[in-house]
């Protein structure tokens, strides 16, 4: 098949709904984090912890338990991110980059003492598989319906709930939020924590996709969807569209595999350079520009 | 006067106290990570310092993982300076390695060194810069530098595959041809022979000297001290005609610059070549430095060695603690710097209001 062939395919959007979860459940993520105020470079180590928890627990208890064990490790580092951030008055900035290294290491260390493994874990049995084709396949998955329920919710909570709006109101103008009557540091635990659990079942997706974890597998993917949610203009429903562009250049990958390395090499490059340009191009606008609040601090 | 020099006093207080602080998370961190792998924490520190400070080889490979971290911690805090975070050491070192390598392989053999070198350098600062410009152009129209340089090291290492791909790497292989022997920095051993088989080389003594050079030089040039009070208040300088931009974009060129001149000790003072990988960890562990180092050459020496001695001594106790523990390690240093900076910061806030209310009184 030519590569024009190969890309104007079932097989390509199939791809491309596939690599997109992962990618989507972070953005989510990011969206919570970022709307109530705090920055969330972390979301890439958050990714990387629960793809392993998820790994981890799933051989021993099933799947489903290794769901339940990536949402909870996430969390718990949102907490620990929100509450040093914000207890501590440090950048969140540096708490977030502190997160990734102790993740990225962390993961590495325990794949050691799990595994004995430095790169990979053994494989694991994800959700089982319905369906004749590839997409049916992609679609039936439940952390594809994971990935739509979670932009669906969060656009329905931070628009209709009172929890979203105290979310939005720590987000624009924390000290107003407080003067007000809002627990600004429980709400922006509680939306990191939310948004550390997503940005982990996001991760956990992409390692029961792969069905092992590797060591350092998100390979960046924590900062598309963080760049993701800055070009969406921190709105959950754009934050998913920008993410499906992202997984649809990451999709060319896959698809244009076996080609020259060469080739490999430059498509590799696409989605961050595709985010870099997209970065430039819509910076400059002031429609949806960031929280007020954002890495504000209450007190 | 009087409260002048106690501030200054104080000052330098919480900066000693930083590193204290930082060097007491490391050792806390070290022995419940060791307690977790079911060794001794005194045994395992015994034989950690025994493979770093305990023998002049290990000095000698302490300084070797320091020299690097010397570079990138100094290039992520002149960006810090300015109030920017420069995540993208990681990749601007790459390119700058690549170039500095494809570069000094290419000069005529006979070059002297005091040709090459500069020539080398020269490359690999503005490989650096060049790698940093998009970061800066998109922080002068608005986008956060963090999300920018974070992307660029993506980019970075797909494009050093694609261009070792494309013929820049010895045929079937990964690694670009050597520099000639006039761009290489000799080994430290030839002048300090106890050191005799460790990789230190006389790039630490550049980059010692940069460090100090820089941190003199910045407080004393118009964009440097510029660049400070942008960090402090932008609406201000705006107002008071600051180039505000321009002076963050400045900041950013200079640190991927300085980022980039970390490949001397990487390709020059080390491999003598590059290859795919070849110095990756440095920028990361760079931001960990400058945040450490809070801008004092002893700071900055004093993180660049702590963070040597954590990746060496990883090394020298793997049979029984994985490597990679050090990395969570440095993670916790971060968090645990910057958590007692602030508090410090605060402290010392109130202090110095108490001195200048005092002060007066004085004169």
């Amino acid at each position: 098949m030519s590569a024009l062939g190969s890309i104007l395919s079932l097989t390509m959007v199939a791809q491309t709904a596939r690599t997109a979860v992962p990618y989507v459940l972070a953005a989510q993520g990011g969206v919570w984090s970022e709307r109530s105020g705090v920055v969330n470079v972390a979301l890439e180590g958050m990714m990387l912890a629960g793809a392993l928890a998820g790994v981890a627990v799933a051989h021993v208890h099933g799947p489903v338990a290794g769901v339940f064990a990536a949402l909870a490790v996430g969390a718990a580092l949102g907490v620990v991110h929100a509450t040093v951030t914000e207890l501590g008055r440090i950048d969140a900035i540096v708490s977030g980059v502190a997160i990734n290294v102790v993740a990225l290491g962390g993961t590495r260390v325990l794949l050691r003492a799990l595994y004995q493994s430095s790169s990979n874990s053994p494989s694991v049995d994800a959700f089982a598989a319905h369906g004749g084709g590839m997409l049916a396949r992609v679609v039936f998955d439940p952390m594809f319906a994971a990935a739509v329920v979670a932009v669906v919710a969060t656009i329905a909570l931070m628009r209709a709930t009172r929890f979203g709006l105290r979310v939005r109101a720590c987000g624009e103008n924390p000290l107003a939020a407080r003067a007000a009557g809002v627990a600004v540091l429980r709400t922006r635990v509680l939306a990191v924590a939310l948004g550390g659990a997503l940005a982990a079942l996001g991760g956990a997706a992409l390692a029961y996709d792969e069905h092992q974890f590797q060591s350092g597998m998100t390979g960046g993917r924590g900062f598309m969807a963080l760049a993701a949610v800055v070009l969406s203009g921190w709105r959950a429903g754009r934050a998913a569209a920008v993410c499906v562009v992202f997984a649809a250049l990451d999709a060319l990958q896959v698809v244009l595999q076996g080609r020259t390395r060469a080739l490999q090499d430059l498509v590799q490059m696409l989605p961050f350079v595709a985010a870099l340009i997209a970065l430039a191009l819509l910076s400059r606008k002031r429609g949806g520009g960031p929280p007020a609040g954002l890495g504000v601090h209450a007190s | 006067m009087t409260a002048r020099r106690t501030a200054l006093r104080l000052g330098l207080e919480a900066d000693a106290w930083t590193l204290v602080w930082g060097a007491a998370a490391a050792q806390l961190a070290f022995a419940v990570l060791v307690w977790i792998h079911g060794e001794s924490p005194r045994a395992m520190t015994a034989l950690l310092f025994e493979g770093t400070w305990g023998s002049a080889y290990g000095i000698g490979q302490v300084l070797f993982k320091a020299t690097p971290l010397l570079f990138t911690g100094l290039a992520v805090h002149v960006a810090l300076r300015a109030g920017l975070f420069n995540v993208g050491a990681e990749g601007q070192l790459a390119v700058a390695s690549l170039a500095a390598a494809a570069v000094g392989a290419h000069l005529p053999h006979g070059t002297p060194a005091l040709v090459a070198l500069p020539i080398v350098a020269l490359v690999a600062a503005a490989a650096g810069a060049l790698w940093a410009a998009p970061a800066a152009g998109l922080r002068v129209v608005g986008a956060h530098e963090v999300i920018s340089t974070i992307l660029l090291n993506r980019v970075a290492d797909a494009f050093v595959g694609l261009v070792l791909g494309l013929g820049l790497a010895q045929a079937s292989s990964v690694r670009t041809a050597p520099v000639v022997p006039g761009a290489r920095l000799s080994r430290l051993d030839r002048f300090v022979h106890p050191l005799a088989g460790s990789a230190a080389s006389t790039a630490i003594v550049v980059a010692v000297l940069g460090v100090a050079l820089a941190l003199w030089v910045l407080p004393r040039t118009r964009a440097g001290r510029e660049a400070e009070l942008v960090a402090q208040n932008d609406e201000a300088c705006r107002a008071a005609g600051i180039p505000v931009a321009w002076r963050r974009a400045q900041a950013l060129l200079f640190s991927g610059a300085i980022a980039g001149l970390a490949s001397l000790a990487t390709v020059l003072g080390y491999k003598g070549y590059f290859e795919q990988g070849l110095g990756s960890g440095a920028g990361f562990t760079g931001l960990a430095v400058a945040i450490l180092g809070r801008g004092r050459l002893v700071g900055i020496v004093f993180a660049a060695l702590l963070f040597g001695t954590l990746a060496q001594g990883g090394l020298a106790i793997n049979a029984y603690v994985p490597a990679e523990a050090m990395e969570v390690i440095q993670g916790v240093v971060i968090v645990v710097v910057a958590l007692a900076d602030a508090r410090l910061r605060a402290w010392l806030t109130e202090r110095l209001r108490a001195i200048v209310v005092l002060g007066r009184g004085d004169a």
